[in-house]
């Protein structure tokens, strides 16, 4: 027993330790030849921050960039407050007219290929425009796609967290004299927050990272940075490019490993606190 | 308060007229009425399921009753969303707001009303004092122990000063020996602040000891109502006399019925009972006898006047204050004994001992429903 254990153990580790060598060494890879002082990607020349400094005067990248950053910052925060009424239409309201189409219709977006919604939006826009002069393909209809998507992502995480919210705490705020819109500014937004900033912070990753739906509804002289990334790799491999994946990279990775720190710390806290509690009586 | 004790003496407090509540098409609160006085505890008693909780929220005004009134004062509050209620009520879960401390918990209410800050200070202090907690007033509710958040609930709930006060299950979530000590302190505080209160349990030792009155509910109706000696000594019914307490019930039928006693036929022979009924020689009917009330003893008794059966002792268990017999009757049927050991020095019976059951006429009740 013990010797076969140990055999599948070691077994396990090995695809363990290939799964993430897989994962990572090419991302590992393109960060160090983000420091590569030559133009050819796929030799040595010697380390170099040039390719930042080629990047910062790039106009085209910081453009896209900043594009890419305002719709994600419009599509989380328009995401998340369509997402809440979504789930609080399901969760709080148990009858009403074509509840279950509007349950499919909530979570659909999730599950139709984004090809599919790109395209079906970019020929509605199409047909709009013809119809009425509006809207010109830019920001605007990239912006409608990612909300279509992002508030299914919304709507998903926040109608978890008010299942399970414990619903008496609503009526103890109506009972001790709030009248409905107070119960939900002191009681419910305070309870579902940080739901809403996890949602908050899926749809803005989402839609920086978006480039199928994009490419479909972008128009002229509007490209976010995934789609720059891709066409720029399409016409060959360039160290700027890796330059632009290495800040990605850094900056989801210190964000990340913030959150986590953040998360455990706060579990900690309220761990201990908890324990004392008992512990005083 | 005192004038308005004069003015509504003569009329009941709290009136529950022929209320209903249906889900679907299932009652779940079937055409109860009701009186409740000032300054009264009352429970409603029943198992899960029964229609309780659905009562207390309609006084509350969570749920809309479907026919039938509620008056608090002489005045309908029916159609009074819930935050206009003069009640306040604390929950099963106890429903502290987790991201608020313990004083700004206590102090929600009474910053909904306007109440001004140094008043608001003064009062969830009298409050924290009152259900010694001062010092956890800067805590939030997961750092304190169940007993201590249930406190919390009871100070946020009187902190409004309300009219009744409703407590939905208040010692549910408590551990068994802790609940002990909790109901005797909540009665007091709620005896002490004078606050007309509604509980809902479904322990009837809760009930018995917490309340001036029980209602014994099932399936949405009220089975009786009375002070908790009165439901446990004579229960009107089969029903109650099961759910409170332990009881044996002898079926049989009604042989003599006279105006201060009755007997009953039953296959374990006549039980002569100390009370008439209203009813017609050979209707069913049942016996009630508690454990309790029950002697046993080795020499057949002299005195005719009380119920006596030959009986053998099953089985035993000896509890320190008391010791409990299953007894094997002649015809088969096995009852329950508690005798009560008031002396250091009692005879214990054990399996296999032949003796006799006696009961008191008057221990006994006749169950028609
Ligand atoms: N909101 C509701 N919708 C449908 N049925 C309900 C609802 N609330 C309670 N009921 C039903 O009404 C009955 C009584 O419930 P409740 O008052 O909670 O009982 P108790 O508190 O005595 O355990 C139960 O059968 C329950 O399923
Ligand atoms: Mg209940």
């Amino acid at each position: 027993m013990e010797a076969a254990g140990g055999r599948v153990s070691n077994f396990g580790r090995f695809w363990l330790i290939a799964g993430y060598a897989f994962l990572y060494i090419p991302i590992l890879t393109l960060i160090i030849y983000s420091f590569n002082d030559s133009k050819m990607v796929t030799l040595w020349g010697g380390f170099t921050f040039k390719w930042y400094g080629v990047l910062a005067e790039d106009k085209e990248v910081l453009d896209a960039l900043a594009l890419s950053l305002k719709l994600a910052f419009t599509t989380a925060t328009s995401s998340v407050v369509l997402g809440m009424l979504g789930a609080f239409a399901m969760v709080r309201y148990q009858k009403f007219f074509g509840r279950t189409m509007f349950s499919a219709h909530l979570t659909a977006p999730l599950v139709v290929p984004e090809v599919i919604t790109g395209l079906s939006l970019l020929l509605f826009f199409v047909m709009l425009q013809r119809a009425i002069g509006w809207p010109e393909r830019g920001m605007f209809t990239i912006w409608a796609g990612h909300t279509s998507v992002g508030m299914a992502y919304a709507a998903v995480v926040i109608q978890s967290r008010l299942l399970e919210m414990d619903k008496s705490l609503e009526e103890a705020a109506q009972d001790l004299g709030c009248k409905p819109f107070q119960v939900f500014y002191l009681i419910t937004l305070p309870m579902i927050g940080q739901a809403l900033a996890s949602a908050w912070l899926l749809t803005f990753t989402v839609s920086l990272d978006d480039v199928v739906a994009t490419a479909f509804l972008s128009g002229p002289g509007s490209t976010t940075l995934p789609v720059l990334i891709l066409s720029r790799a399409k016409l060959g491999l360039n160290p700027t490019i890796n330059a632009i994946a290495t800040i990605t990279v850094a900056v989801v990775a210190v964000g990340v490993m913030a959150g986590s720190l953040w998360m455990y710390k706060q579990e900690k806290r309220r761990a201990a606190e908890q324990a004392a509690a008992y512990r005083d009586g | 308060m005192a004038a308005n004790l004069a003015t509504t003496a003569h009329k009941s407090f709290v009136r529950i007229d022929r209320l209903t509540k249906r889900f679907g098409d299932v009652a779940a609160v079937d055409n109860v009425s009701l009186d409740i006085e000032q300054g009264e505890i009352f429970a409603l008693l029943g198992s899960s399921g029964c229609g309780k909780s659905t009562l207390l929220r309609m006084l509350a005004g969570f749920e809309t009753p479907s026919e039938g009134n509620i008056s608090l004062e002489g005045e309908s509050v029916i159609g009074m969303p819930p935050h206009q209620r003069p009640m306040n009520m604390m929950f099963q879960s106890y429903a502290l707001f987790p991201h608020l401390t313990v004083w700004e918990n206590i102090a929600f209410g009474l910053k909904r009303d306007g109440m001004p800050r140094a008043q608001i200070a003064a009062r969830v202090e009298e409050m924290l004092n009152m259900v010694q907690l001062k010092r956890y007033a800067k805590r939030k509710p997961h750092q304190l122990s169940g007993g201590q958040q249930q406190r919390v609930a009871l100070a946020r709930c009187l902190a409004k000063q309300p009219k009744l006060l409703l407590l939905d299950e208040p010692l549910g979530a408590l551990d068994r020996k802790l609940r002990e000590q909790t109901q005797f302190e909540l009665v007091s505080i709620i005896k002490s602040v004078g606050v007309t209160c509604v509980l809902v349990t479904h322990d009837q030792e809760e009930a018995m000891t917490m309340a001036d009155r029980i209602a014994v509910m099932s399936e949405g109706r009220f089975i009786q109502v009375g002070k908790p000696h009165e439901i446990y000594e004579t229960p009107n019914s089969r029903f109650v006399a099961d759910f409170i307490g332990k009881v044996n019930l002898f079926d049989g039928v009604l042989a003599i019925d006279e105006p201060d006693h009755c007997a009953i036929d039953t296959p374990e022979g006549r039980f002569y009972v100390a009370h008439g009924i209203t009813g017609t020689i050979g209707m069913d009917v049942s016996v009630a006898l508690r454990p309790e009330k029950i002697g046993l003893q080795t020499e057949a008794p002299t005195d005719t006047s009380s119920n006596a059966f030959r009986g053998t002792v099953v089985d035993s268990g000896y509890y320190g204050s008391f010791s409990v017999y299953r007894v094997e009757l002649a015809g088969g049927r096995k009852i329950q004994v508690a005798i009560t050991h008031a002396e250091r020095h009692v005879e214990l019976y054990r399996r296999g001992d032949a003796l006799w059951v006696t009961c008191s006429a008057q221990s006994l009740v006749v169950l028609i429903s």
